[in-house]
């Protein structure tokens, strides 16, 4: 039978007399005012950050977008719609976009096996379990940008002495100019690494963090059904649990390659060249290089805005990514 | 409940107590920062320079600095894309008053900068003609050229005299003697990966600039279509250096002897000289058809006041007093770090270091054949045009439909600027 003790506030609030005491205004920040004040006093100072760093740009942004911002970010000149158009319709913004959309085809779904076998093994190695999980989360505290050049300037140097072409060299092949043109299209072999190098750590550890989330009576229970183990429990009970995880980091991987410049703007001569340049560089080559065309750039970057968000809504739609755990 | 559920029974005084702490250690901390006050009667004026390689440029910078007395004058030294954080700083708060940069109308248009026909008046004869054309739009001067820096190509004769090439005065014969050149683990020739310094001569070795006299579009010839044509091949042969870590304003490829010849500037003089002796030459960009001619591209920076200055009129007295007045840190600034033509006539005319061996021969290549920059012709035209030649050459897309694009996108610019 469970017993009820007065707590200690309510036992120090009777009175000598044993009456109720009177209510009293709750002191300092207890009570509901008191905690509607804590949740402003926290929430607060992040929620004025995003005023500030995040909406208020959004909306500065849409304004100079439709208007003619070259050279002033206070514009006076409407164009209305005409931004948009052009970007939309001079083929260089349009042409990085569609040669991101395939370069997400080609990143993601790399990036996703690589980062998830790297789980599964680190998952199910006996010894330096910890050593590994380090070694390999290691790059992902790499800046983007030194990574680039050492990428650059070390490993793919297109001189004799660069490293690959040293490694060429012992099989009697003579040097690879790797990022000078993009015939043959040497340079995806160098910017496709480094991205992988740099980001597949993060992602086997979402993925490392999600096995050790599923029961492991699930596999016992297949392993008294008949499952094999390996490919077939794999299939049937590790990947449909890792669902959630999966669609998130599809999400994330997606949003992270339309975002992508680092590596692009230092691998590929500050932008220059013009077969590498994803829609990030082409809009900051418009806007902060020498170009100051903050109207066309505004317009570009809510475009981009707005196909990340559609990208994002569209896979909420076929891939349910927040209402995993309703179902 | 515990505590935690609960939350901390804090006091309205308790939190206010803190926040004026914070606020007091901010107001200390504010002590112990620069707060602008200074000398020369409480003026200050800030600088902006971009990173120069010669050591000691930076100190020298800061010297003139501090020898002006009227102001106190802050040197921003900025490393890395000097251009770009620039043209983002010049539109916040934190905008130089005074800075270097090349013509650029963008700048004038958007009334970023202010003339300075009146500080130069009176020595507006000591300058080149080309350099005040260069600074000037609508017939008001905007910029004071500070250092004249021609670029042009290196070569080691001992290499040519192997070879049995002579310098190159076509641009055929340039990639004839690039193909001669190349031997074992020697390149012929070496223009830099990404283009962006060499396309300038590139075009204008076609026979016109950019523009014409009003400012339409020149460059676009079908000798230019032609000479693209040659530069892919030229680009796909085995014959160019490519991939080397640093574009063409660094000798270091030439010094390491990985090409016989080199696209790079006056500045790179004593570094080579100091590595080969006499064992190297120069020659200009070499013409490129009938109607083409040989240039030498004259880049070097010019300094320019901001309309945004906390104070136009005290960083227009400090620029004309530097560079207009101290001829003496003109001619330092120009000669006893790195290696430039000091702009003032009367200053280059008495520099001992410009009267003898391949430094004279770089002044008389550079009164013989220089070309200046176009202050019509914008960053931003640039960079569109530079996209051509960047598809035509490195990606071997068709020059004409190159150039139509680019015609379209320039000429849109052009309007706009009018």
């Amino acid at each position: 039978m469970a017993t009820t003790t007065p707590t200690h506030s309510a036992a120090k609030g009777r009175t000598a007399r044993g009456a109720a005491p009177a209510r009293r205004r709750p002191r300092g920040f207890g009570g509901s005012r008191g905690r509607t004040l804590n949740f402003w006093l926290f929430t607060g100072p992040f929620l004025i950050g995003l005023i500030v760093f995040v909406y208020v740009p959004i909306g500065w942004s849409l304004w100079l977008s439709l208007h003619n911002a070259q050279g002033t970010v206070a514009p006076t000149e409407f164009v209305g719609l005409d931004n948009y158009a052009d970007m939309l319709g001079d083929g260089d913004f349009v042409d990085s976009l569609v040669n991101f959309t395939i370069f997400a085809a080609i990143i993601v779904p790399i990036t996703y096996a690589l980062s998830l076998t790297l789980a599964l093994l680190v998952h199910r190695i006996r010894f330096m379990k910890a050593f590994f999980r380090s070694v390999f989360f290691l790059p992902t505290a790499c800046s983007f940008v030194v990574a680039s050049l050492v990428w650059k300037m070390s490993l793919f140097n297109g001189l004799r002495y660069g490293m690959m072409n040293t490694v060429l060299g012992w099989f009697g092949i003579d040097s690879v100019a790797w990022l000078a043109s993009p015939h043959p299209p040497w340079y995806w072999l160098v910017i496709c690494s480094a991205r992988l190098w740099l980001q597949c750590g993060f992602y086997m550890i979402l993925f490392l963090a999600a096995l050790q989330n599923i029961p492991r009576e699930l596999y016992e229970a297949a392993a008294v059904d008949g499952a094999k183990p390996g490919w077939q429990t794999f299939r049937h009970i590790t990947l449909p649990q890792l669902r959630a995880t999966s669609v998130a980091v599809v999400l994330l991987l997606l949003i992270a390659a339309y975002q992508a410049f680092d590596e692009f703007y230092n691998i590929l001569d500050e932008g220059r060249a013009t077969w590498g340049r994803p829609p990030l560089v082409d809009l900051y080559l418009q806007a902060l290089g020498a170009n100051q065309d903050y109207g066309h750039a505004s317009a570009g970057a809510l475009i981009l805005a707005l196909l990340i968000a559609l990208v994002t809504l569209a896979q909420g739609r076929f891939l349910g990514f927040g209402r995993g755990a309703e179902k | 409940m515990s505590n935690i559920s609960r939350g901390r029974d804090w006091d309205r005084r308790g939190v206010l107590r803190a926040m004026g702490g914070v606020a007091a250690l901010g107001g200390l901390a504010a002590c112990g920062s620069n707060t602008g006050r200074s000398g020369g009667g409480g003026k200050s004026i800030k600088q902006m320079y971009h990173a120069y390689g010669e050591q000691g440029t930076q100190q020298a910078a800061k010297k003139f600095a501090d020898a002006y007395d009227k102001a106190k004058v802050t040197i921003e030294w900025v490393p890395g894309e000097y251009e770009s954080k620039l043209a983002t700083t010049l539109l916040g708060s934190g905008a130089p008053d005074v800075f270097e940069y090349h013509p650029d109308l963008q700048l004038v248009r958007s009334r970023q900068i202010v003339p300075l026909d009146d500080i130069i008046a009176d020595v507006k004869d000591d300058f080149l003609p080309e350099d005040i054309a260069a600074n000037s739009v609508d017939g008001k001067v905007y910029g004071i050229r500070m250092i004249d820096d021609p670029q042009f190509f290196f070569y080691r004769k001992s290499l040519f005299e192997k070879a049995g090439v002579k310098p190159p005065a076509t641009f055929d014969e340039l990639i004839d003697a690039a193909h001669k050149l190349t031997s074992g683990k020697v390149k012929g020739l070496y223009i830099g990966q990404n283009l962006k310094t060499i396309s300038k001569p590139l075009v204008w070795s076609t026979g016109p600039h950019y523009l014409d006299a009003d400012h339409r579009i020149a460059y676009h010839t079908d000798n230019l279509v032609e000479t693209l044509t040659k530069a892919r091949e030229l680009y796909k042969s085995k014959s160019l250096l490519l991939g080397a870590p640093t574009e063409v304003w660094d000798p270091a490829s030439f010094l390491q002897g990985l090409c016989a010849i080199q696209w790079c500037g006056i500045w790179a003089i004593p570094a080579i000289q100091k590595a080969f002796g006499d064992d190297f030459g120069i020659f200009p960009f070499p013409k490129s058809g009938a109607a083409g001619r040989q240039v030498v591209y004259n880049g070097g920076w010019s300094t320019y006041v901001s309309a945004k200055a906390k104070d136009v009129d005290a960083a227009k007295a400090f620029v004309k007093w530097l560079w207009i007045g101290q001829k003496k840190y003109q001619q330092e600034w120009a000669l006893d770090y790195g290696f430039h033509i000091p702009a003032r006539k009367s200053i280059a005319a008495g520099a001992d270091k410009l009267k003898s061996g391949v430094a004279a021969e770089a002044v008389e290549l550079f009164n013989t054949h220089g070309v200046f920059d176009d202050p019509y012709w914008t960053e931003g035209m640039f960079n569109i045009l530079l996209d051509a030649v960047v598809n035509s050459v490195r990606d071997s897309k068709d020059p004409e439909a190159e150039l139509d694009s680019a015609d379209k996108k320039i000429e849109r610019a052009l309007k706009k600027l009018g």
